[in-house]
């Protein structure tokens, strides 16, 4: 999902900063907010950050004969809300940015929209929905990982196809050019992302049982297993 | 086993399929088998829109393949590294806690 260096138009790569800013600036506030309330969290929410780092590092060949990487967003989205992980998605991707040149500084504002934003957002969205309807944690974890990081994959794609439209075909074309690309690749990547992500919270509901509950994801007290 | 850890394994183990089976299936195809999606939009690009400067570059690019490959590896290693802490912490915690409230 990053675009590399230089391939979106100076217009284009200025009006995603714009868009993508004040989610960053909000999430900040919210990042500081969450460990002044609860500084015993500090540790988790370092973990969360991990767990991104780890899976976005993580290249993994899939069906279509090509190689991608899940997000880990969606774990930070679930247990911190989404503008949480719209910095710790945005530290990941001006590491890769600045060291790896993998994606770049000029496409960062675009790439944080599609990684640190959509995202987390759909994760939690998902996440809520089916909590709400009274779904299980593993379900909702499962649900939630696995569609915030296709969503991820859909922007990229979308935001691809608007700058750089089919000569022949226009934006749709370029859009199901790009979705081949990108999205088709990661739906087995979203799995294995969403099977990732209940493990995690599998282990931590054994082993931080409080921390969970404190952050409203487990409600009842928990089962001594 | 007990029923927690036999389906912690079975959660590994289906990630660990769905990595290896598109490469044990043979399902790369083209010049370079099993290149990154990233690559291929890039390539789709050029191919469409030949006319089109990338107008800004990297400030810093990895040396070369093994130079990128390790950098990659540290970043998943920092990562895991912390997850494993974590772990080894929470788990720490929760002993000292039983220990202190026999009675819970």
């Amino acid at each position: 999902m990053h675009i590399a260096e230089g391939y979106l138009p100076p217009i284009q790569a200025a009006a995603w900063f714009a868009v993508s800013t004040p989610f960053v600036v909000h999430g900040s506030r919210a990042l500081v907010q969450q460990v002044r309330r609860d500084p015993e969290s500090k540790l988790l929410l370092g973990a969360a950050g991990a767990f991104t780092f780890v899976l976005s590092a993580l290249k993994i060949p899939s069906v279509t004969g090509s190689c991608s990487h899940p997000t880990g967003t969606g774990l930070g989205a679930v247990l911190f809300r989404p503008p949480v992980m719209s910095v710790l998605g945005g530290i990941v991707l001006l590491f890769q940015a600045v060291l790896l040149a993998h994606g770049g500084l000029s496409t960062l504002g675009a790439n944080i929209f599609s990684m640190a934003i959509v995202g987390p957002w759909v994760a939690y969205a998902v996440y809520a929905l089916i909590r709400r309807l009274g779904g299980g944690l593993d379900v909702a974890v499962f649900a939630a990982a696995a569609l915030g990081d296709l969503a991820t994959y859909c922007v990229t794609s979308a935001q691809l196809a608007l700058a750089f439209p089919d000569p022949a075909t226009g934006f749709v074309g370029a859009l199901v050019k790009f979705g081949g690309i990108f999205a088709v690749t990661q739906i087995p990547l979203a799995v294995s992302e969403g099977l990732l992500s209940v493990l995690v919270v599998r282990l931590l509901t054994r082993v931080s049982g409080d921390e969970l509950r404190r952050l409203g994801v487990l409600r009842k007290p928990a089962v001594q297993a | 086993m007990k029923r927690f850890s036999r389906i912690n394994l079975l959660l590994l183990l289906a990630v660990v399929l769905l990595a290896v089976a598109p490469v044990a299936l043979g399902l790369g195809s083209g010049e370079e088998p099993f290149a990154g999606a990233d690559a291929l939009a890039e390539q789709a690009i050029v191919d469409d829109h030949p006319d089109y400067e990338p107008w800004f570059s990297p400030i810093y690019e990895p040396p070369s393949g093994e130079v990128e490959s390790a950098l990659f590896a540290l970043q998943a290693a920092l990562g895991a590294g912390f997850l494993g802490y974590y772990f080894g912490v929470a788990r720490t915690r929760r002993r000292c806690r039983i220990a202190e409230q026999p009675h819970e």
